[in-house]
């Protein structure tokens, strides 16, 4: 039978049951418990033999009884507890029914979830668009008023998202561009045709990499932090406050960002083309046994303008796509914490894919030109 | 012997926080020197000061989220160790409630509630542990339906309350608040006060209350503490403190918008 000390216990008389011991948060598994196992009836507690009481063990008492609402004189308690007990009561009385979340099948959630998805991504391309428009007409505004632009908050950005970036780009461009010598050496040595190697990374790094490795990597650094400064300035209503006092929050957060990142892009793009060659340079002198001037030779035969634009025209398209969905991301965020996460990948994800869906495009069309 | 004696001074200790010496600096800025201060258990203790005299960082110490520089903390005659990764005592005996709530922003009110139970009480089954939480979050005076709501669907006073819900989640004996009444209207602000001391009352909470508001501190506080010149001036009932010879205090509580206070706490008082 119960133990002396089991937190509940008959009586004797049917239907009132003695409570004891502490009636705590800390012991409320326990309790929990004890009243699942009580199997007798219920009809009046006393709880004054219980030693300390907080509302978690009012709730349980609440429980125990399972009467709605609690009749009068049906629960005995110490003086001290009285005042935490008639509160708690309040409290529950108070609910209706249990609010339980709604709950829907998996197969329309999934559905749901599909749905959602394709309307995101048409959402989506809608906003960039109207966005793109939205921007290139402060754009042209502020090159007509030239006054208007933020000159401060530009070369800011310049520095902020060129410069900055110059050491790491340069680190990469050398690495992919004596990655690219080396590949290009193992297949092309059967052929005996290994200063073709010099060809190669030229080609490369004048019609694609150059450029490319520095979308990619700006797209990652700096539509994140474009994403998640705007976000945050979102979020303590900063963007709020430049509308109220009658500043354009495009043209103050947007436009500075956007030509920053026109100006330094194509700039950055050829400092990664150099570092490129000098890359292939490295492993052509170093292990292919190609001398110093036959690689300056070979370069300056292959080299032709048309493969320098076809590369570098990109560049302001790259810039345009990067700035855009950073900043736009940035106006998109909704004051949590989660919600900049979200979009600062999303700002990321959608640069770096936008960056290589208009490099493929651009190949396909120029090699259709015959460029 | 000596571990007798402890508990029976834990059982019902006069001091729920005892500070000693404390000092607090930035730098070459000295925030507090030699400050002491005690709060007697059961009472609502009104922290008022200054801009700048150092209420949050007085409240950030004693939390241990601060290290003083020199000086002992004691809480329920426990010394609080600055320097401990963590403070498992500390953690279950006091709730906060921040100055900006500090709400999870991605979780629910009741998921923000469940949080400290999921912690501390890991063996509680779900339904009770939201049974619980839910409790909590009507007896802070939120209605139901605010339980599933997230932080940033809620107007300023009710996330105040969720915030308190969460502060006393765990059954607190000291609820630390920093300015709960600041940004809400006088009718809700007035209602937090009734709330504050209904509930300190029912669950026999110690309060330590960083304020501005001249009401709350005339119609809930037991006794007034005023911070200024690095240490406590006075620490007394709201009448002494209000006749205490200083020219910050004497402009705090006999400007207008003191008597204004004064004069509509009779008015409460000789009403009820």
């Amino acid at each position: 039978m119960t133990s002396s000390d089991a937190p509940i216990q008959a009586s004797g008389q049917s239907g009132i049951i003695r409570l004891r011991g502490d009636w705590t948060l800390p012991q409320a598994a326990l309790l929990e418990q004890s009243i699942v196992d009580w199997q007798g009836q219920v009809r009046q507690l006393d709880a004054r033999t219980v030693d300390r009481l907080d509302s978690s063990g009012a709730l349980l008492l609440i429980r125990l009884l399972n009467q709605r609402p609690i009749p009068a004189g049906a629960v005995q308690l110490k003086q001290e507890h009285q005042a935490l007990f008639d509160a708690v009561v309040a409290a529950v009385d108070s609910t209706d029914e249990a609010i339980q979340p709604e709950q829907t099948p998996l197969w329309q959630s999934l559905f749901e979830q599909v749905g959602r998805a394709v309307m995101r991504v048409l959402g989506n391309a809608l906003d960039l668009i109207g966005f793109l428009g939205l921007a290139l007409h402060r754009l042209l505004g502020t090159l007509i008023g030239p006054r208007r632009m933020r000159w401060t908050s530009l070369v800011h950005h310049m520095q902020e998202s060129g410069l900055n970036a110059v050491p790491l780009l340069i680190l990469l461009s050398i690495m992919i561009g004596a990655v690219l010598a080396f590949l290009g050496a193992t297949v092309l040595r059967d052929f005996g045709a290994e200063i073709m190697v010099i060809d190669l990374v030229v080609y490369a790094f004048l019609r694609e990499f150059g450029v490319l490795l520095t979308a990619i990597l700006l797209a990652g650094r700096t539509a994140s932090a474009f994403c998640a400064q705007i976000g945050m300035m979102k979020g303590q209503q900063e963007i709020d406050a430049i509308k109220t006092i009658g500043l354009d929050a495009i043209e103050l957060l947007v436009i500075p960002r956007l030509v920053a990142l026109l100006i330094m892009l194509p700039a950055l793009a050829v400092l990664a083309t150099l570092a490129g060659l000098v890359g292939g340079l490295i492993v052509s002198v170093l292990s292919l046994g190609i001398g110093l001037d036959l690689y300056i030779e070979r370069v300056s035969q292959s080299i032709q303008l048309s493969h320098y634009l076809v590369g570098l025209v990109k560049a302001p398209i790259f810039a345009l796509a990067i700035a855009l969905i950073g900043c736009s991301e940035g106006l998109r965020v909704e004051g949590t914490a989660q919600s900049v996460g979200e979009r600062t990948t999303s700002a990321v994800v959608r640069s770096i894919t936008m960056v290589i869906v208009i490099d493929a495009l651009a190949a396909v069309y120029f090699m259709e030109i015959g460029w | 012997m000596s571990a007798v004696r402890h508990q029976g001074a834990a059982e019902a200790p006069a001091l729920a926080i005892e500070v000693r010496g404390l000092r607090n600096a930035f730098g070459d800025f000295v925030v507090h020197e030699d400050l002491d201060l005690e709060v007697n258990s059961g009472e609502i203790l009104a922290v008022v000061g200054g801009s700048g005299s150092g209420k949050s960082v007085l409240m950030r110490s004693i939390l241990a989220l601060r290290p003083p520089q020199a000086g002992a903390i004691h809480i329920f005659g426990q010394t609080i160790e600055p320097e401990a990764e963590r403070q498992p005592e500390l953690e279950q005996q006091a709730g906060v409630l921040f100055q900006d709530g500090a709400l999870f922003s991605s979780l629910t009110v009741l998921e923000n509630v469940e949080v400290p139970l999921k912690a501390h009480q890991p063996d509680l089954s779900d339904s009770l542990r939201q049974e619980i939480a839910l409790l909590r979050i009507l007896m802070s005076g939120l209605p139901q339906s605010a339980a599933h709501k997230l932080p940033s669907e809620l107007s300023g006073g009710m996330r105040k309350r969720a915030s308190l819900a969460r502060a006393l989640a765990l059954e607190p004996k000291l609820l630390f608040l920093d300015e709960p009444t600041a940004g809400l209207d006088p009718i809700g602000a007035a209602a937090f006060d009734r709330l504050l001391k209904t509930l300190q009352q029912s669950l026999n909470l110690t309060v330590f209350l960083i304020t501005h508001d001249l009401d709350t501190i005339v119609t809930i506080c037991d006794r007034v503490a005023v911070l200024g010149n690095r240490k406590v001036l006075i620490a007394d009932t709201l009448e002494k403190v209000a006749e205490y010879d200083n020219e910050w205090i004497q402009d705090y509580f006999h400007g207008p918008r003191g008597r204004a206070a004064a004069a509509a706490g009779q008015r409460t008082n000789g009403s009820s």
